[in-house]
């Protein structure tokens, strides 16, 4: 019995284990602290304790500290996690979709301010969310190492010996036999260590015990929890995480310029980006082209080339949207996809200006109508003067006249592009960053047709050549590639995260699947000059297979205490069992553990002292004469 | 290719047919186990409940003795030692009831047809549902509709496997059969989605993984809550039985609760379902979250459906909790258990109703 733990009273009177049933101390008050022994330890739980202190700050903060790390707290924090998660999923995020939140606040005006104060659009990242989970996990920490601790110390004690009357705990049994009382101990001793219980021999008794890993299983599971929180914590500092768009023939090499965005962690330095880099050699989707859920994606490939390091080894592979490619640590996904039409353009004198895909921008979703902008910075007019000019329209991948100018299936069915032509200035030369895909128009002037009233358009198919009014150039539309879009993220912490996740299984596995519990046997001879056997065992309450488990000892053991055969004058007059009969039903109701209402006619009543009259008067609070409660008081 | 669609269409709609035909038996199977609790309620049970109880206050014990197997040398009188056992204190020594049939033979006979019904009826479920998959070539969980039939399908295989196991749970089929019928009828009327293909992000093995075991987790988490809540009832009435001048249940109540398993059985059998899944669950979270990473490029991005998987979580550890906690083993701890199963229901029809996320896709 280890004299470590000082968390639980019945842990106090462990110090002093009352030697093989012969404690100094009978009656009523003993037996129940006996019983309270018997069954103290059998996990490695918090006492509870709600008396508050009379000491000064030092006890104060001892209290304090108590308190964070009883069960109840913890109880309270895990209650509080959950009803803080809550408010994230019915407001909007801005973590997860900024549109939403506009949307949101837009439509809100006085409740935004409001939310706001109170951190509902960054729930998870707000003071009150971290306060909860912080106190949850300093809590958990001061739970585990008092806990591991405590462990420790009854691994190296020994199983508690066995209380006087065996006959109170919740499994029992008992039977004369002809062997002498050292032969069946020994006898005892070598059936449960063979079942690998720890056994320790004292008196006229032996103790054993099994299922430590239970309690190996919830420390683990435990501390899995706190290496999950700290390897996503180490996620969130040195991840870096960007997008980047590349039409098919297009390459990525990673460096900080090549992103189009990037998010990086506070402790992440650019410098720290690995050398690696891809090309898109093609990209492919399928749709689906009947029934209500027309259009929807059936499949998106991306074809790639890549290498690792400075000059590595080109090699071949896909990337699709559930197969990311993992290279040097990092992960690309492919995340979206869309159409670029591959133009060339020539100015008024007929030099070619421009040539190559341009990337179309998604204006809705489903058939992928695209709007396109196209600018042209270096062109001359038919008389050789410096001028700008710039298209703006849309792509359609399937255009159907009678539908107007909006796509009506996403595939390239019949790929039309539509556009209209400024001249001016682009305002490129500014300095400000403009975005490529839109054209600020203000200082440009649209082609008109030859009558000088209508707007020049025209709506052009893969190979038609328009030409700008007045001879003021050519744009031809050469064909069609697709772009598509990566996500290139690094994230340190998943190898951490992974192993928490993993531990954590396999310690809740054992902590809820494998069973603590002790078994005692005592051997000592009756008044008749035979040796009467008792065996008793305790579990936690769950353990349903406590009888069985004793029931399967208890015959190997009859093996080598054979029971005497003039069985009747019983020394302990236990029930008369009529049950044999009904072998099937019995086996039954052990498995339930509570015996069906004809079991309960026979029911012996026996030793009138230890009887409580009214049993249902007993409340949930710790009964030091129940063991199971006297586990966890 | 036409022709392989065709074929496609027929099974879609001879899975429906099955569906129909599945629950036109369960509602059969739904009557025999009404006329089963009513033909019980005529048994002596409800008169002499509170009889048991007094019995059970004389003595607190339950002989039961147990068949060791493995004894091949021993004679039959050693090979049943007797085993005396005890309940914890605190806890009532009242007995399981004898089950809806409360001992009558006609009882019983509904309620042997009823489980024979339900069985009929859950091959044509299963088939219906193995039609449907067949019909789109995957796992037939890709909508809400199919969510649904499958979920009833592995609730009602639960429940089978347990009678198998000759587990102590005939009572759990009126609750069972009304909820599969009503989670059948939702699912053909407002959930209904024709058969068709998943969108890119849902084609993954791990979505078989996370998907099944979410499945198989809820269904048990049902039984699971279906006992709590049993408990609840049979804890209170058993405390009425102790205190006769109290307020009282009527009396078709008390003869339909004098006939479940005692509460301190539904409790351990709840515990036992809930503890049981409780790692399944955990697992399905890490499996949806290493899906997550492979279509969406992170493990975790507080989506709704996310979220409230977290809570549901979340819950049931409180759950657990509990029961090792003086002051909240009990009723109180019955009560997390479920609020935990409303956040498991509100993830699967709330959040993919009223809340848009990442995981709503094609229909419902
Ligand atoms: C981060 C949140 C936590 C989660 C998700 C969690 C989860 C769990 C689970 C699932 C069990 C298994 C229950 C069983 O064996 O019946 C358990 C047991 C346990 N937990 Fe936690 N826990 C958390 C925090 C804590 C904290 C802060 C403490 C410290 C007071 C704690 C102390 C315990 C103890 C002592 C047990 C064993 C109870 C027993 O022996 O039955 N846990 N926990």
């Amino acid at each position: 019995m280890s004299t470590t733990d000082t968390d639980t009273a019945a842990g106090k009177e462990a110090g002093t284990p009352p030697e093989g049933g012969t404690a100094p101390d009978s009656g009523a008050a003993g037996e129940e602290r006996e019983l309270g022994v018997a069954g103290s330890q059998l996990s490695t739980a918090p006492a509870e304790e709600i008396n508050v202190p009379s000491l000064g700050p030092l006890g104060w903060a001892r209290w304090f500290w108590r308190q964070l790390t009883s069960m109840r707290v913890a109880l309270l924090l895990l209650l509080l996690l959950s009803l803080a998660t809550i408010p994230g999923s019915l407001v909007p995020q801005t973590s997860i979709d900024q549109l939403k939140v506009q949307d949101f606040q837009n439509r809100h005006p006085t409740l935004t301010p409001i939310y706001e104060k109170l951190q509902l659009f960054h729930v998870y990242s707000s003071v009150w969310f971290s306060a909860v989970y912080l106190l949850l996990f300093i809590s958990l920490i001061g739970c585990i190492v008092p806990r591991t601790w405590q462990f420790i110390g009854q691994l190296r004690g020994r199983p508690p010996a066995a209380p006087r009357r065996l006959t109170r705990l919740p499994a029992y049994t008992t039977w004369r036999s002809e062997a002498e009382p050292e032969q069946v101990l020994l006898a005892a001793q070598k059936i449960m260590k063979r079942r690998r219980f720890r056994v320790h021999a004292s008196g006229d008794a032996v103790a054993a015990e099994k299922g430590y890993l239970r309690e190996v299983g919830n420390l683990l599971f435990h501390i899995a929890l706190i290496v999950l929180l700290v390897s996503f914590a180490a996620g969130q500092l040195w991840k870096t995480e960007g997008t980047s768009l590349i039409t098919e023939g297009g390459g990525f090499s990673n460096s900080r310029t090549q992103y189009d965005d990037i998010k990086t962690g506070q402790l992440f330095n650019s410098d720290d980006l690995a050398p690696f880099g891809f090309q898109l050699d093609r990209f492919t989707a399928t749709y689906e082209r009947n029934g209500p859920q027309m259009r929807t994606p059936r499949t998106f490939r991306a074809d790639i080339t890549y290498w690792e390091g400075a000059d590595g080894a080109a090699r071949k592979t896909s990337i699709k949207v559930n197969e990311p490619l993992e290279i040097s640590g990092y992960k690309v996904y492919l995340l979206n996809h869309g159409y670029s039409p591959v133009v060339t353009i020539r100015d008024g004198k007929g030099d070619v200006t421009y040539q190559g895909p341009v990337v179309g921008l998604p204006i809705d979703g489903a058939n992928l109508t695209e709007s396109v902008v196209i600018k042209v910075p270096d062109y001359r007019d038919k008389n050789g003067k410096k001028d700008q000019i710039g298209f703006q329209g849309q792509f359609l991948p399937t255009w159907v006249r009678s539908h107007g100018m909006f796509s009506v299936f996403p595939a390239l069915d019949n790929p039309t592009l539509v556009l209209t032509a400024y001249h001016g200035s682009l305002g490129v030369d500014g300095g400000t960053p403009q975005s490529v895909y839109q054209l600020d128009k203000s200082r440009m002037k649209q082609f008109m047709e030859s009558d000088g009233k209508t707007k020049f358009a025209r709506a052009l198919a893969v190979g038609d050549t328009m030409k700008l009014p007045n001879g003021a150039g050519t744009l031809s539309f050469d064909g069609v590639k697709e772009w598509a879009s990566f996500q290139i993220s690094h994230k340190p912490g998943d190898q951490g995260a992974l192993i928490g996740a993993v531990a954590a299984l396999v310690g809740l596995a054992g902590s809820l699947f494998i069973q603590r519990r002790r078994v005692w046997v005592r051997a000592v001879t009756g008044a008749d000059g035979t040796t009467v056997v008792e065996m008793a065992g305790l579990g936690r309450t769950e353990y349903a297979k406590l009888p069985e488990e004793l029931a399967d000892l208890a015959v190997r053991l009859q093996a080598d205490a054979p029971p005497a055969p003039d069985a009747e004058p019983d020394p302990e007059p236990g029930p008369e069992s009529t049950t044999d009969s009904t072998q099937d039903s019995t086996k039954e109701s052990a498995e339930n553990s509570v015996g069906n209402s004809e079991e309960n006619s026979v029911r012996g009543s026996e030793e009138g002292p230890a009887k409580d009259p009214t049993p249902e008067s007993a409340s949930d609070t710790a009964d030091p004469a129940d063991p199971a409660e006297g586990a966890r008081a | 290719m036409n022709l392989a669609a065709e074929v496609n269409e027929n099974l879609a709609h001879y899975s429906n047919v099955l569906i129909y035909s599945a629950m036109a038996v369960y509602t059969l199977a739904f009557l025999a186990h009404i006329a089963e609790w009513v033909f019980g309620s005529r048994s002596a049970v409800g008169r002499t409940a509170a009889a048991i109880t007094s019995g059970a206050e004389a003595a607190q014990r339950a002989t039961v003795t147990v068949q060791a197997g493995g004894q091949r040398g021993a004679t039959a009188v050693l090979e049943r030692p007797k085993i005396v056992t005890r309940s914890a204190a605190g806890s009532r020594d009242v007995p399981d009831g004898p089950g809806a049939a409360g001992g009558t033979e006609q009882g019983d006979v509904y309620g042997r047809i009823a489980v024979g019904l339900t069985v009929l009826a859950f091959l044509f479920h299963a088939v219906g549902v193995l039609f449907r998959a067949l019909s789109v070539r995957r796992a037939p969980w890709g909508n809400m509709y199919e969510f649904s039939t499958t979920f009833a399908m592995v609730a009602v295989a639960t429940y089978l496997v347990l009678l198998v196991l000759k587990k102590n749970v005939r009572w759990i089929g009126l609750p069972l059969v009304t909820t599969v019928l009503l989670d059948l009828g939702l699912a053909v009327s407002v959930l209904y989605t024709a058969s068709d293909q998943l969108v890119p992000a849902l084609h993954s093995y791990w979505l078989w993984i996370h998907v099944s075991c979410a499945i198989i987790s809820g269904a048990a988490l049902y039984i699971g809550a279906v006992s709590t809540l049993l408990y609840l009832f049979r804890d209170r009435y058993e405390a009425q039985l102790e205190n006769p001048e109290g307020k009282q249940y009527r009396q078709a109540v008390k003869s339909v609760l004098a006939r479940v398993p005692s509460a301190a059985s539904l409790d351990k059998f709840a515990y036992r379902i809930n503890a049981t899944v409780f790692p399944l669950w955990t697992f399905t979270i890490i499996a949806g979250a290493i899906w997550a990473e492979a279509a969406w490029g992170r493990y975790w991005g507080w989506d709704p459906k996310e979220v409230w998987s977290f809570i549901t979580w979340v819950a049931y550890a409180c759950y657990l909790h509990a029961r090792a906690t003086a002051g909240w083993k009990g009723r109180k701890a019955a009560y997390l258990a479920l609020i935990a199963f409303a956040c498991y229901l509100f993830n699967y029809y709330g959040v993919n109703i009223f809340i848009t996320g990442k995981h709503s896709y094609a229909g419902v």
